[in-house]
């Protein structure tokens, strides 16, 4: 079972606000998820490599040129900034951090 | 015959023969659409205007007696996680409820190349996770079968539009059955493809060792149309490859196939009615001269937790790109940066998204990564060794996509994890990469059921001569 705690620290990780509601209706619900994926102790893994592609690739290299496909244009660069919440002189604009 | 009743081959013969136009036919399915999706639900945006203008560059083309691809001029329908340039592409989330797509994913781009309409965008679970569309933030898509019942998730939408007559083909895509479920609920053909045999750009991300786009269609013949039509090496997509193994029609031989039968896809809980049937159609390949062999996926159960670790850890790093900047939902009051985080992605995602952004940063953080994570990877080789060892003996898989039939609307959401258990019979597909089919093989309390044939990495074209023999049921 985890605890209010964690799944407040798990939420902090996750950049995710959560409700007081919502912490206790993901501690019940994440808990009973994590005992059913418990199943995975009963496998014995200790001879096997892990994996995350399975398909051999190789990495796909380009030149670090300053336009590439699909973005060549200003106006393509200006539909992207148009897409944002808020922008200053062609740029992004976020809050303080501070 | 009504238009809308056509498959793709009709439709383009009727297309060049001159017994309707490609307006005539957009109008057809639009008429439809109008008529059905209030109740279907299956689209989330119509586009009306572009798919006019579309089907009326084909009738020029046409006029002018000049030759047109097999997909010109034919309406289809877009899951509404792919990019249609200048369409709004939601992915079923109130984060992106706004959001125009600057540009065309690479499957867009491939059919519209051939002249395809697209008569507008599809209903989903949200960001693709789930398996019933019922968690779009925008309502449930209803199946078409029974208006009471889900179609099957995350592509409930294409899936609904093909079984309701509203677009000749669609696309939708596949993270652990999200093309095969609704398919097999809505009782039409839908592929997942070979990991990397479709291009992922312009898809927008969920998990993405395991996501795929697939078409959904009327018949095996489109099926294998459209997957030609998208399939292919794409430089935007670095895990896109160029491999399929072709076979000719006159070599194919059904009685030199071997069809294996894995006894843990016939387990408890299995609706008997949909073994019966699962089990009928492997019995015609039989008689048909096929070899049926019972064979073993020892891992089979472990394929699933381990799949609900790797997914929500994927998801989790994927959606970590919806911060409130750079687009989407953004929240207004906040006065510093971590405020915006927070409650654009508190305002933004809905439950299920949640659930998984919490589930994979759980798996992924200090002190739980090898617990969880590395363990659900290792398992997953597991799970691929198992399928290449069988397919060591036989050429096929033969199983079920869903252990029962398309649930009642309401009846699995309140309890996430009876809702991914839905994925039992489908989610090992993903995990090792394999292509797989639904087929629709016949009807239990007058709803579809459908027969899964996995096939060899990059063998399509083996599944599709084996799945048409069977087609007409």
């Amino acid at each position: 079972m985890i605890k209010k705690k964690e799944v407040k620290h798990i939420a902090k990780l996750a950049r995710l606000g959560l409700t007081e509601k919502e912490i206790e209706k993901f501690r019940r619900e994440l808990s009973k998820i994590l005992d059913y994926i418990e199943k995975l102790k009963e496998v014995n893994i200790s001879k096997v490599e892990s994996t995350s592609h399975l398909i051999k690739l190789e990495n796909v290299m380009r030149k670090d040129e300053q336009s590439s496909a699909p973005f060549k244009t200003l106006t393509d660069r200006e539909k992207l900034l148009n897409l944002a919440p808020k922008t200053k002189n062609k740029y992004l604009r976020v809050k303080s951090i501070l | 015959m009504e238009l809308t009743d056509l498959t793709i081959t009709q439709a383009h013969q009727g297309l060049i023969k001159k017994e309707f136009s490609a307006t005539e036919l957009c109008q057809a399915y639009l008429d439809k659409i109008k008529e059905k999706n209030k109740e279907i639900f299956a689209f989330l945006t119509i586009a009306a205007k572009s798919a006019l203008v579309q089907a009326k560059k084909v009738d020029s083309l046409i006029s002018t007696g000049r030759e047109i691809s097999i997909l010109a001029g034919l309406p289809c329908a877009i899951k509404d996680n792919i990019l249609v340039e200048n369409l709004k592409c939601t992915a079923g989330s109130k984060i992106l409820e706004n959001y125009i797509a600057p540009y065309d994913a690479t499957v867009t781009k491939k059919l519209k190349e051939k002249g395809a309409v697209i008569l507008g965008k599809t209903n989903m679970d949200e960001f693709a996770m789930g398996s019933s569309t019922e968690n779009s933030a925008f309502g449930p898509t209803k199946n078409p079968y029974d208006l009471t019942r889900v179609p099957g998730g995350s592509s409930g939408g294409s899936a609904a539009a093909i079984a309701a007559d509203m677009a000749i083909y669609s696309l939708g895509s596949d993270t652990g059955g999200s093309v095969r479920l609704p398919s097999c609920f809505c009782g039409v053909v839908g592929l997942k493809p070979t990991y990397g045999a479709v291009s992922r750009y312009g898809l927008i991300a969920f998990a993405s060792s395991l996501d795929q786009i697939g078409p959904i269609t009327k018949t095996i013949e489109d099926a294998k149309i459209v997957f030609e039509a998208i399939s292919g090496k794409d430089e935007m997509d670095s895990t896109s490859v160029e491999k399929r193994f072709k076979i000719q029609d006159s070599r194919f031989k059904i009685q030199n196939i071997k069809i294996g039968v894995p006894s843990q896809y016939f387990v408890k809980g299995i609706d008997p009615e949909i073994e019966k049937l699962v089990r009928k159609a492997i019995k015609k390949y039989e008689d048909m001269g096929a070899k049926i062999e019972q064979v073993s996926l020892p891992h089979t159960e472990y394929a699933l937790p381990a799949y609900y670790i790797i997914n929500p850890s994927e998801a989790s790093a994927n959606l970590a790109r919806y911060d409130g900047i750079k687009y989407g939902l953004s929240a207004k009051k906040e006065k510093d940066l971590l405020g915006v985080y927070l409650d654009s992605r508190q305002e933004g995602f809905g439950s299920e998204v949640k659930r998984r952004i919490m589930l994979g940063t759980y798996a992924l953080s200090a002190g739980y990564y090898e617990a969880y994570y590395l363990k659900a990877q290792k398992v997953r080789k597991l799970v691929r060794a198992d399928f290449t060892k069988v397919f060591k003996q036989v050429d096929i898989i033969m199983a079920p996509v869903s252990p029962f039939l398309p649930f009642k609307i309401g009846e699995k959401i309140k309890d996430p994890l009876s809702m991914y258990l839905v994925d039992i019979y489908t989610a090992s597909v993903n995990l090792t990469g394999l292509p797989a089919l639904s087929l629709p093989i016949g009807k239990v309390k007058d709803l579809p059921v459908g027969l899964q044939i996995i096939g060899k990495w990059f063998e399509e074209d083996k599944i599709f001569e084996i799945a048409r023999l069977n087609e007409n049921f």
